[in-house]
């Protein structure tokens, strides 16, 4: 039996969620950016929910999210994006709304709205890309960049004595009352892809349900490989040496 | 006993050739294609038909959906 005779579509287990469209996304080769929007339009198809579901976009990589996956958007101002979503999710409760963040986004200029919007307790999915550097604007050190890791503005390294620490924000966001479910993913290998899907359907699941109150924020611990300065599939080992012990892998939070 | 065989087809105009499928990939059935395709990228294809099982490794770490996988099971 010759490939061509399995190529059928009787056969077909596995291809691209319709609800990410065909434009060419903008990403670099091998972002991780890439992955997670496919796992977005998966779960919204796969729920069933494309017509009842608002997603927020950031800027920095991300910020033209809306041109892939085939819902309503709102695109935010710089880290504004959960306050833009609560004002939607307050206008439209029985809707999925949804932020989509980078961690310059998310963790630096945005650290209030994230913060305040996560312990105001309304139900939000909030979905952070922490790639640990300013992808969009070429690689600068972000709050999440590690120490000793170099980015365009600490070309030798982070140094804490001048720059402090990787900041951790979804273990403060997890310490919040507002929080429902925290927890942090990735998406390298195919099994860390399914679960991160899943953490995926489960935050929005929770964002849609009426009695139970709180967001549910999903890290998903990222490449930048062109930021890095490393091929795709280097980065994807930098990152489980180095992201993994200042980022582990699981749920923080689940209530 | 039942034999399950695979087999994968490569949207090679949306590839952006990053190789990560073909480190996905358990049993090696992924190269690189020496031409490129219009945006000058070397696309993912499959070098090793026979190895494939059908997993959906490659298409389900494929950061731009670029892979449709396929399965059969034969009777033996
Ligand atoms: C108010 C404001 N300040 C600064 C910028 C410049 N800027 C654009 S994207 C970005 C950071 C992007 O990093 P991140 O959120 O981590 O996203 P990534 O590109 O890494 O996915 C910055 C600082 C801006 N656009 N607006
Ligand atoms: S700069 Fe980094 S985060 Fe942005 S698309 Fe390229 S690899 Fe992805
Ligand atoms: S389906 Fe599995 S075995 Fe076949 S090419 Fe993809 S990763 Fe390899
Ligand atoms: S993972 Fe996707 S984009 Fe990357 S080489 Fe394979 S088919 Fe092309
Ligand atoms: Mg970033």
């Amino acid at each position: 039996m010759t490939a061509q005779d399995i190529i059928k579509p009787e056969n077909l287990v596995y291809s691209k969620p319709s609800l990410l469209n065909d434009n060419t996304m903008h990403y670099c080769p091998g972002c991780s950016h890439g992955v997670v929007h496919k796992l977005i339009a998966e779960v919204i198809e796969e729920m069933g929910i494309m017509d009842k579901t608002v997603g927020v976009s950031p800027v920095g990589c991300a910020v033209f999210a809306y041109n892939y996956i085939d819902i309503d958007w709102q695109e935010a101002a710089h880290g504004r994006a959960p306050a833009i979503a609560t004002a939607i999710k307050r206008l439209l409760p029985e809707n999925l709304v949804f932020t989509y963040q980078g961690d310059g986004d998310l963790a630096a200029i945005g650290t209030a709205e994230t913060i305040h919007a996560v312990n105001r307790g309304d139900n939000l999915a909030m979905i952070f890309i922490n790639n640990a550097i300013y992808g969009m604007t070429g690689g600068q050190m972000a709050p999440t960049t590690l120490e000793g890791m170099k980015t365009a503005t600490c070309p030798y390294g982070r140094d804490p004595q001048l720059n402090g620490y990787h900041l951790p924000i979804t273990n403060l966001v997890a310490q919040l009352e507002g929080a429902r479910y925290v927890t942090r993913q990735s998406v390298h290998t195919a099994a860390a892809v399914r679960k991160a899907k899943a953490a995926i359907r489960k935050a929005f699941e929770n964002a849609l349900c009426p009695e139970k109150k709180g967001a549910s924020f999903v890290e998903i611990v990222s490449t930048c490989n062109s930021g890095w300065k490393l091929s795709p599939e280097k980065a994807n080992q930098w990152m489980v040496e180095n992201m993994f012990k200042a980022y582990p892998i699981g749920d923080l939070k689940n209530i | 006993m039942a034999k399950i065989k695979g087999a994968v087809s490569v949207n090679v105009e949306r590839c952006k050739g990053c190789e990560l499928c073909v480190v996905a990939c358990p049993t090696h059935v992924l190269a690189m294609s020496k031409q490129v395709n219009a945006k000058g990228y070397r696309y993912a294809m499959m070098a090793n038909e026979d190895a494939c099982i059908g997993c959906a490794s490659c298409g389900i770490v494929c950061p731009d959906g670029c892979i449709s996988v396929y399965k059969v099971k034969i009777e033996e």
